[in-house]
């Protein structure tokens, strides 16, 4: 296989793999996943800037200084200096730089995620909340429109609900070994997602950014009020905060594999399908 | 056919002319984020559309709100083990000082503007009038929440004894501590909050906390308790209240100490 390939790969003008490019993205995939990617970005950063303000994590009803935070990003004032340092339960991890304390117009700073994550730079609890909530309406508003087409267009039936044998053990553990590999399928079968797309693409739309939403609204005393359910669910007010977090943290490692996997697997192609829909298939495909 | 035969005469391939295209897009829109971000957050007219979320969240929540559903009650042993003081915690008054020595005996709270009976309560006058107690929680607006017992009078009492004027449509709170440590009256922290939340049953003004008299690093001896909003709403030290048509008038116009320094008037999330 790969000394068939080589001369391909270094000599393409010589041989060209006939491709053709079929539709992959309906209008409604693209404009709500690059609105998305833009809110996210921001929320991510504005969130961070939030979460800045007091970057300790609680579990249960209440939750301040003097109880006790499962995760919590500390400086410490020693003999050699500011030290950033990270705690999670009871490890305690170095961090300085990075956590805790990081460099603010040069100089080493008490700050929970550093500068040049967070939105704006310098800390701004105020700002920081005005942009969050914005650009949560309209991340929200963005998912509404997302479901409700993705819905009514058949999309998710269609092309993101695996079918039975998709869902085989063997054909998972399949799955999973192309992928490590690095396999991609070629031809026809590329026009599909393959499985664990599918289930990840799922996680991400029906309970990743969903659980943003309600343990965000979960923060609101105005709505708690009028839904006491939402403290039920998560176990109040300081554990939505944590499962906040902890759903962006994941978004965020989804985010990174989502990128990494589209660089591997033909970053222009994508990248093309995700912006004018169309995608690039070998003509003659599996046959190769 | 394949797209890329007629294009080998050295001109870019569309794909090789939309690659050129991305990267360029890709690395000018990663630095313009980087440098601009703050540029933006200090934007006029950017901040003035992203203040436009603000009136649609106190829109939505009203909607749902209109009914005045009560915050969530807790029992006795979900009380904070400490409840973190915030803000000022000690007016540095010399009146203030003065009170708190007589203790707040010779105090007095003003209920002026918009009435039709302007009133001067003692403590003891309040402490006599029908009460409410409640177990809530607190959510500062920086992410700590911390549960505490309120003790105190109805607002929605305090206001009917003095009765509202027509045109009354926000009950203004000034406090005795000047948390913006400014020479003249400018730092003095003051809040607004309109009709609505003045009459639901739980924005109580306490003289109470967890069965004691209220301490002072908690705004002794009267506090307001506002439930479905943030802490930065909770005015400690309340020694008048207004009531009025507007906020506008008061110091930086936005109708509170921290809503002057940037934050929402609506606290409600």
């Amino acid at each position: 296989m790969t000394t068939a390939r080589l001369p391909q790969a270094t000599l393409p003008q010589t041989a060209p793999t006939p491709r053709r490019l079929v539709p992959r993205h309906s209008a409604l995939v693209r404009v709500t996943h690059w609105v998305n990617v833009f809110c996210f970005s921001l929320l991510l950063m504005t969130g961070a800037q939030i979460f800045n303000a007091h970057p300790r994590l609680y579990w249960g009803e209440y939750g301040a200084d003097d109880d006790h935070a499962w995760l919590s990003l500390d400086a410490l004032n020693t003999s050699t200096g500011l030290r950033g340092v990270v705690h999670v339960g009871s490890l305690t991890i170095e961090s300085t730089g990075l956590l805790g304390a990081s460099k603010e117009d040069g100089a080493l700073a008490p700050r929970g995620f550093p500068a040049w994550l967070t939105i704006p730079s310098y800390q701004d609890l105020a700002a920081g909340r005005r942009w969050h909530l914005f650009f949560a309406w309209l991340f929200a508003i963005n998912g509404a429109v997302y479901l409700v087409g993705g819905l009514v267009s058949r999309h998710f039936r269609r092309d993101l609900l695996p079918t039975k044998a998709e869902l085989a053990p063997a054909h998972l553990a399949q799955e999973v070994v192309d992928h490590a590999k690095l396999h991609f399928p070629k031809g026809e079968a590329a026009r599909r997602y393959n499985v664990l797309q599918k289930l990840t693409y799922m996680g991400v739309a029906f309970v990743l950014l969903p659980l943003m939403v309600l343990t965000g609204l979960t923060m609101s005393p105005g709505l708690d009020s009028a839904f006491h359910v939402l403290l039920d669910i998560f176990g109040g007010r300081p554990s939505a905060r944590s499962l906040h977090f902890i759903c962006a943290s994941l978004l965020v490692a989804f985010v990174v594999v989502h990128i990494v996997m589209v660089l591997v697997s033909g970053v222009w192609n994508n990248l093309r399908s995700m912006i004018t829909g169309k995608y690039a298939i070998d003509v003659d495909g599996d046959a190769q | 056919m394949n797209p890329n035969a007629k294009f080998r005469d050295g001109r870019m391939t569309p794909f090789q002319a939309r690659r050129k295209w991305l990267t360029a897009f890709a690395a000018g829109a990663g630095s313009l984020a980087l440098a601009g971000c703050d540029k933006a957050v200090n934007n006029a007219r950017i901040d003035a559309t992203l203040r436009s979320a603000e009136k649609l969240t106190l829109a939505s929540q009203r909607l749902i709100l209109d009914h005045q559903p009560l915050a969530k009650e807790y029992g006795e042993r979900d009380l904070s083990p400490v409840f973190r003081a915030n803000g000022s915690s000690m007016p540095a008054s010399k009146e203030y000082a003065q009170l708190l020595q007589g203790k707040f005996v010779d105090w007095r709270l003003q209920v002026d503007g918009l009435v039709q009976r302007p009133q001067s309560l003692s403590l003891a006058q309040l402490k006599a009038m029908k009460s409410r107690t409640q177990i809530t929680r607190h959510d500062c607006v920086e992410g700590w929440s911390a549960i505490g017992k309120w003790q105190g009078v109805p607002l929605s009492q305090v206001l009917d004894l003095a009765g509202l004027k027509p045109g009354a449509r926000y009950v203004i709170f000034h406090c005795a501590d000047n948390l913006g440590e400014t020479a003249d009256d400018t730092g003095l922290y003051y809040e607004s909050i309109d009709l609505l939340d003045a009459y639901h049953p739980q924005t109580i003004l306490a003289y109470g906390m967890n069965g004691k008299d209220l301490p002072v690093a908690h705004g002794a001896p009267l506090r307001l308790r506002i439930e479905r909003q943030l802490g930065y709403k909770q005015a400690k030290y309340v020694n008048r209240i207004e009531v009025a048509d507007a906020y506008s008038h008061l110091n930086g116009g936005h109708g509170g100490f921290w809503e002057d320094r940037g934050y929402e008037w609506y606290a409600g999330i």
